[in-house]
């Protein structure tokens, strides 16, 4: 990871300096451990601040969005997906945009590794090729990295950026995997009322805060539905309709562009897993549409565009 | 998919419909209205997405 970190300095100490890029978007190290933030560099002599490592699961094309100056922007395998989705929907142009491509091993899982030490506080978090070892007062625990790597990242097959103008490194080998929809399936193996049952218990910790929405480079709407008066779409309290009904929507908008990046789960402050239903239309936009989100530019999102042979099987 | 995605989250098959029903296709019409009907009474009256009482802040 330290060798990305050089390597991205260098790039955007050069971009900036030869005056190719105006900022230049990447992470930065957070005030404590598992949390690199996002970092806005306008000048070379700052570069410095910039960072990598395995907790920069924020999307950073949320920062892309309506932009228009020039922005050297870092981007692992799913922001980049999601950089390509931002093009096709016209919220940036590729023209502006110098795309520093990191080939991704996949980010930490930091709220399981929080729950795992159960209240005792990391002051360090060192990972390695297989552990990630982490230190406090007093402590020391070590966590098999693959194993506690983000959910979404388990299941990831596109690692390394679909489009970029510089890589900071060799591009990482893909991972194979059997059935990257085993919990989407497993969910659909259950009766109605088991399946209304079980969603009525993940929701139920929902604040409402619009975390999950925020983190989400889909969601850029100027005015987001759930926030509309007049007319108001849905209702604004935690009663479970007005969450299941928000968690129903907010997902279906994202049908057929999510990229799986997970900053929504991430962001969660009660670990709701959100992409449960996220994934379930990706599901079923690859095996109706054949379709993946954000791998070609311009080729619009299925449900964005009508095409004869869309499948119709729900019609009577 | 919208569909699925609400059976998905257990709304039960067979409440939701879709049809494309011209303005000159009566028989059809009652047809897919029947079917509907008989469907949905089958399953009973509407279990989800209501709300007992208005929630006041
Ligand atoms: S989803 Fe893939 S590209 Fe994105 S952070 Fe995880 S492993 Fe990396
Ligand atoms: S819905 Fe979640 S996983 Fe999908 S693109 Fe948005 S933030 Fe990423
Ligand atoms: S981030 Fe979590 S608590 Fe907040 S609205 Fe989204 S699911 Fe609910």
């Amino acid at each position: 990871m330290l060798e990305y970190v050089g390597k991205i300095r260098d790039i955007a100490r050069r971009l900036l300096s030869e005056n190719k890029v105006d900022v230049v978007i990447g992470f930065r190290q957070g005030t404590i451990p598992m949390m690199s933030e996002p970092a806005v560099v306008s000048r070379p002599e700052d570069v410095d601040e910039l960072y990598w490592d395995y907790n920069c699961g924020i999307n950073l094309t949320n920062y892309l969005t309506k932009r228009t100056d020039r922005i050297g922007v870092v981007a692992k395998g799913c922001d980049s997906r999601n950089i390509v989705t931002h093009i096709v929907e016209n919220q940036i142009k590729r023209e502006q945009l110098y795309i520093i491509g990191v080939p991704c091993h996949g980010m930490i899982d930091r709220s399981r590794i929080l729950a795992a030490l159960d209240g005792q506080e990391p002051t360090a978090v060192v990972v390695n090729d297989t552990e990630i070892v982490v230190t406090g007062p007093g402590f020391e625990r070590k966590f098999n990295r693959q194993e506690y790597l983000q959910n979404n990242c388990a299941t990831c097959i596109h690692r390394n950026p679909v489009v970029y103008d510089e890589l900071v490194a060799e591009k990482v080998e893909e991972q194979k995997l059997d059935d990257r929809y085993a919990d989407v399936k497993k969910i659909e193996a259950m009766s109605p009322d088991e399946k209304w049952a079980f969603f009525d218990k993940i929701l139920a910790p929902c604040l409402r805060c619009y975390a999950c929405r925020n983190a989400c480079p889909l969601c850029y709407c100027p005015t987001c539905f759930v926030d509309e008066s007049r007319p108001q779409w849905l209702g604004k309290s935690i009663d479970p309709t007005d969450v299941r009904t928000f968690h129903f929507l907010r997902a279906y908008h994202c049908a057929g562009r999510c990229t799986d990046c997970g900053a929504c789960e991430r962001a969660c402050p009660v670990n709701i897993p959100v992409r449960l239903l996220t994934k379930k239309l990706n599901m079923d936009v690859e095996d109706l549409y054949g379709f993946e989100p954000g791998m070609v530019p311009d080729v619009r999102p299925p449900l964005d565009v009508y095409r004869p042979d869309d499948p119709g099987g729900f019609i009577k | 998919m919208m569909k699925g995605l609400l059976e998905y989250m257990g709304t039960e098959p067979g409440r939701l419909h879709f049809s494309w029903i011209s303005s000159a296709e009566s028989t059809k019409f009652v047809e897919v209205a029947n079917t509907v009907a008989e469907e949905v009474k089958a399953l009973g009256p509407a279990k989800h997405f209501i709300k007992e009482k208005a929630e006041v802040a």
